[in-house]
């Protein structure tokens, strides 16, 4: 079911173009390095100088493969490049060479979770199409002392052509999504699978992940609204921001009776407000055409079947294999497999001290939280997956309690590497255990004595217990606890409590 | 088909030409002059005819080459750049695109 | 010895190799003729780099490294690409352009150290602006002349190349074919070309009129000299050209010498209707005759689609070029307007200010046909009756070996001619045409003269891949006739 606002049903597709983590770009030699001085890695194909002609990349069809298994597509067995002819200055050749009619990617789906309200929603966003095409190079506007060497009081653009020619994959959806929190979760879900097969670093700041918000909005039962496009949302942040508004722009325009007209708007994160770019007439009819300089590309199924072969476990497999195998619920398996970083750790976790359940609460709940706020990624975590099992065994085989067990984390976590001799992780947090005391009182008979003595000194408790307040319970509790200097078993205590006071 | 002066002007600034008065009334009578050839064409039955992009596709499947991933260009920004009508710090300078 | 001038490649590279005369010797004597630049034919001319390259293939034909044409001149057309040359493609657009690379055909007739045929370039030669036209008069450099007629058009739009080689300014020259551009004015100016089949020689540096079409191809004034160059252009280009072929080079002059007895020769009869006149047809015949007593036997062959070959040439053609040209926007090379008032005034002036007439046309043409709501009606209908044309020749090749023809309905015209309907100049294509969007290779042999004593050529097309058979049929003709032999006067 929908979520409505202000009465009306929220629609959005996105367009994402995700850069390809290939060496070279996707038709010519040049390297794809980010960060190179202007036009250092610009050769003359990029340049468009007469006379060039475009040559292939294999390892941009191979990423584009491995999208498509990745995502449940059909990989076409012939596709076509087509031109996309417009001129802009960070268009060497006056088009872009892309695909139009027929995509090497057709179809697929992405699944992921989604919170509306107390429930946890499966939602699966249609896949419409994913194409290859490279990117354009950049312009750079913000230096006013651009010119300056030719006296310009006009203003000048610099043309940098690096990135022109770097290998894109452009990923469109179906109009699916129904809500800004389920558009933000689908690209979340998107980034994360192009980074898990590693086709795409997923460097939002540096441009290798761009999304476009197709936003519309409908009375439900009516037919699709004219839809605005909100271009280049390089932000997880942003994104929601930015559709919100929208959303509500044209909701307030529409309730004013003003028609949205088909535009393309630029997100501002100052104002947070979506607004309209200049409309440039004509610039719909690209004037596409079959690139006569590049013949069909060719895929057959015994590549598609190679590839697969070497691809590994995809993060729904691997989240649907950790629900079966270790009976995790789906939403544990779902964060788990946030990235495959995070899902080697917790299987290393959870096959050490065989408590999957326990592994995957340490590590979403104490290991997330520090993580985040040192902006740390798990390969860098000072606990390792080996510590964590070791600690987790000594939880369960009750020599510490649980809380005892976050000072434990704690001195792992902060300890410095020679502080804590590395001989073997168990080994490793007995010393821990025994340097801070920590060990849980499991003797019980000295915890018989403990309590034997605190109901001795607390006999209206006992009285009011017996009475059938069984919260009683609760103010004998903690001076037991205080008595055996935090270190009895919480478990034993109530057993051996219920057993003398024969509740 | 007949093109009209409005044809002219569109497909004009699509192609980023600017053409004076007499230019685009030329090109306007040239053009159509053209189309008149262009009607035998348009009676010709081309159902499930394949179109050609690679002529010898007409007897052999031409498929595209596939080269390895590798980054083998020098930088050569100096060479590259020597014709450019204006240069500065590595950019080509353009006049100030605006969004 | 005769002299330099009157020598072919073939001549000029045995004498090389046999230390008659050297490649510095050579290369002064062709520059020396050069001087006025005769017929317009040349846009760039070097006499350092030609004589330093001329020292160069010295030195490797005393190191006995020689190439098999080492230190035999040529010149190129300006749409290929060179390093140390000039490039204008015959347009004020590439003012000032200096390629940073060499076109590949360039780099496989060139320097032998680097892996080509050993040649010496002379300069680069005038074409219609972006090989687009028939006569050469579009070229933003003034017009070629023809040198057996000074006032008539030397065709195009590889007339720089034609008028060079017929005026033995050099022995042999580059040219490209996107419609009949090596073709026609090989036929107009009385000397021998050839256009491989699609794909076989490598566009790349080759700039980019219709990409579907182009192909560069060697001119000069004898079949065996093609068969010379053509083998050392063609190969693939697997690294840099998506389009070459990854057909192996092929020694073209192995079969030059052989039987042409029993070669079917077949013969369209849409070739021969009323649009032909009298003096090309009775030249044609006459040749036709020749191969008659060669042994060549002649078969009637039908090529229906014949005319439909024009409006789909002119669609097609315009189309690619339309998105070809785009690069050329006063950004990264070139001219660019001086006055403008913003980005898209400066794309508009510069462009309006660096394109003739005829591109401009071709341009609008183009962008007309791909654009919304006609690409269906006119591209696509073009790129689907071009297969049935291309169905047509495999027909045809079912009845023979090769196919005869005229190249071009007259003999070249006098300038002013034509009243400048660009239509009319289109019709003239006709022959032409089909094979260019076949993708066959096709050739231009001398077959006589006709009108005003104006050379005709013959036109062979063969299959794909039959570049040797044409070479050699156009060889065996070249042994039992002298056409190829005359020279205009004066020269």
């Amino acid at each position: 079911m929908s979520k409505l606002v202000q009465g009306y049903e929220v629609v959005i597709g996105f367009e994402t173009h995700a850069q390809l983590s290939t060496k070279s770009k996707i038709f010519s030699r040049a390297s794809v390095a980010f960060g190179a001085e202007p036009n250092t890695q610009a050769c003359a194909v990029d340049m468009a100088l007469p006379g060039t002609l475009p040559v292939m990349n294999i390892g941009a069809v191979e990423r584009a493969i491995e999208f498509g298994l990745a995502i449940n597509a059909h990989i076409a067995e012939r596709s076509i490049f087509a031109r996309k002819n417009y001129f802009y200055p960070d268009l060497p050749k006056g088009y872009q060479i892309s695909q139009f009619e027929i995509p090497v990617v057709q179809g697929g789906e992405v699944s992921f979770f989604l919170e509306e309200g107390k429930e946890t929603v499966r939602k699966t966003v249609r896949l419409e199409r994913a194409h290859l095409e490279e990117d354009a190079g950049k312009s750079l506007h913000e230096d006013s002392s651009l010119g300056a060497s030719i006296g310009d009081g006009r203003g000048q653009s610099g043309i940098d052509l690096n990135r022109a020619g770097t290998p894109l994959l452009e990923i469109v959806t179906q109009p699916d999504m129904r809500s800004s929190e389920e558009a933000v979760a689908y690209a979340k879900e998107l980034h994360k699978i192009v980074t898990w097969i590693g086709i795409c670093d997923g460097n939002m700041q540096e441009g290798s992940f761009r999304c476009d918000a197709n936003v519309s909005v409908r009375k439900p039962g009516d037919p699709l609204g004219t839809r605005r496009e909100i271009k280049n949302l390089n932000s997880f942040k942003f994104m929601q921001q930015a559709i919100d508004y929208e959303v509500r722009w044209q909701i307030d325009q529409i309730e004013d009776g003003i028609a949205i007209q088909q535009a393309t708007v630029l997100f501002d994160p100052d104002t947070g407000e979506t607004r309209a770019m200049r409309t440039k007439e004509d610039a719909a009819d690209y004037r596409y055409f079959p690139d006569p300089d590049l013949p069909p590309l060719v895929i057959g199924r015994d590549w598609v079947e190679r590839v697969k072969g070497k691809m590994a476990e995809l993060p729904r497999v691997m989240a649907e294999r950790f629900v079966k195998d270790y009976a995790l619920p789906e939403y544990d398996a779902t964060q788990l497999t946030q990235s495959k970083a995070v899902a080697v750790y917790f299987e290393a976790t959870a096959k050490a001290c065989g408590q999957a359940k326990l592994a995957s609460n340490w590590i979403m709940g104490e290991v997330s939280r520090r993580l985040n706020a040192s902006e740390m990624a798990i390969e860098q975590a000072p606990v390792s997956a080996a510590r964590l099992a070791a600690l987790i065994s000594r939880i369960q085989d009750s020599t510490i309690s649980n809380n005892a067990a976050k000072e434990v984390f704690d001195a792992l976590w902060t300890a410095s590497g020679d502080q804590v001799a590395d001989s073997g992780a168990l080994s490793v947090i007995d010393a821990i255990i025994e340097a801070k005391g920590l060990k849980q009182m499991n003797d019980t008979g000295e915890l018989e004595k403990i309590i034997d003595e605190v109901l001795a000194a607390n006999p209206k408790n006992v009285e009011e217990f017996k009475a059938g307040n069984s919260k009683a319970l609760n103010g004998l509790v903690g001076p037991i606890m205080k008595a055996s200097k935090g270190k009895a078993n919480p478990g034993q205590v109530n057993a051996l409590l219920m057993k003398k006071l024969g509740g | 088909m007949s093109l009209t002066p409005q044809d002219i002007a569109r497909i004009a600034n699509l192609a980023r030409l600017e053409l004076q008065p007499e230019e685009s009334e030329r090109m306007l009578t040239q053009i159509n002059g053209f189309f008149g050839i262009v009607q035998a064409m348009q009676a010709v039955d081309t159902t499930g005819i394949e179109p050609m992009a690679h002529p010898v596709a007409a007897t052999q499947d031409i498929t595209l080459r596939l080269r390895p991933d590798v980054a083998s260009e020098p930088n050569q920004r100096d060479l590259n750049q020597r014709s450019a009508p204006s240069v500065e710090r590595g950019l080509f300078l353009v006049p100030k695109v605006i969004e | 010895m005769n002299s330099l001038h009157d020598m072919t490649v073939a001549e000029l590279a045995q004498a090389l190799k046999a230390k008659q005369v050297s490649a510095v010797e050579v290369a002064t004597g062709f520059l020396a003729r050069l001087g006025g630049n005769p017929h317009n034919a040349f846009l760039d001319i070097d006499s350092e780099v030609t004589l330093a390259q001329a020292q160069a293939s010295d030195a490797r034909l005393a190191a006995g490294t020689a190439g098999p044409l080492e230190g035999v001149p040529v010149g190129h057309k300006d749409v290929f690409v060179t390093r140390d040359f000039a490039t204008t493609a015959g347009s004020k657009i590439l003012t000032g352009y200096r390629s940073p690379f060499d076109a590949t055909l360039v780099q496989k007739l060139g320097a032998s150290a680097s892996g080509g045929a050993g040649m010496v370039t002379v300069g680069k030669l005038n074409c219609d602006e972006f090989a687009m036209g028939s006569a050469n008069e579009n070229s933003a450099f003034g017009k070629v002349t023809n040198p057996w007629d000074t006032a008539r058009v030397p065709g195009g739009s590889s007339g720089g190349s034609a008028a060079a080689v017929a005026a033995r300014l050099v022995p042999a020259a580059t040219g490209t074919d996107t419609g009949g551009s090596i073709r026609q004015p090989a036929s107009f100016c009385g000397i021998t070309g050839i256009k491989p089949t699609y794909g076989r020689a490598s566009r790349y540096g080759m700039i980019a009129y219709a990409s579907s079409l182009d192909q560069g191809g060697p001119m000069a004034r004898t079949a065996e000299d093609c068969a010379l160059l053509l083998s050392a252009m063609c190969g693939p280009d697997l690294d840099r050209d998506s389009t070459s072929l990854d057909v192996p080079a092929e020694d073209f002059t192995a079969s030059l010498n052989n039987s042409i007895e029993g070669l079917r020769i077949g013969i369209p009869k849409e070739f021969f209707g009323e649009g032909l006149n009298a003096d090309v047809r009775a030249a044609v015949d006459g040749a036709l005759r020749e191969y008659e007593k060669l042994g060549a036997k002649l078969v009637p062959i039908s090529l229906p689609r014949t005319e439909l070959s024009i409006p789909v040439y002119y669609i097609i053609a315009p189309a690619e070029a339309s998105s070809n040209l785009s690069r050329f926007d006063g950004v990264k090379f070139g001219h660019r307007a001086n006055d403008y008032t913003d980005l898209v005034d400066m794309y508009k002036k510069t462009r309006a200010e660096g394109f003739g007439n005829e591109v401009k046309r071709r341009i609008m043409t183009g962008a007309y046909v791909l654009s919304h709501g006609y690409y269906d009606a006119y591209y696509l209908q073009a790129q689907k009756i071009r297969r049935m044309i291309a169905d047509d020749f495999q027909n045809a090749f079912k009845e023979c070996d090769v196919i005869a023809g005229p190249v071009a309905p007259s003999v070249a015209w006098k300038f002013g001619e034509n009243a400048g309907d660009p239509v009319a100049d289109y019709l003239a294509d006709i022959f032409t045409l089909p094979a260019s969007l076949a993708g066959l290779p096709g050739m231009s042999v001398p077959a006589g003269f006709g009108a005003g004593n104006m050379p005709v050529g013959l036109q062979l097309i063969g299959n794909y891949f039959k570049e040797a058979q044409l070479l050699n049929a156009a060889h065996r003709l070249q042994q039992a006739t002298d056409f190829h032999l005359q020279k205009p006067a004066g020269v």
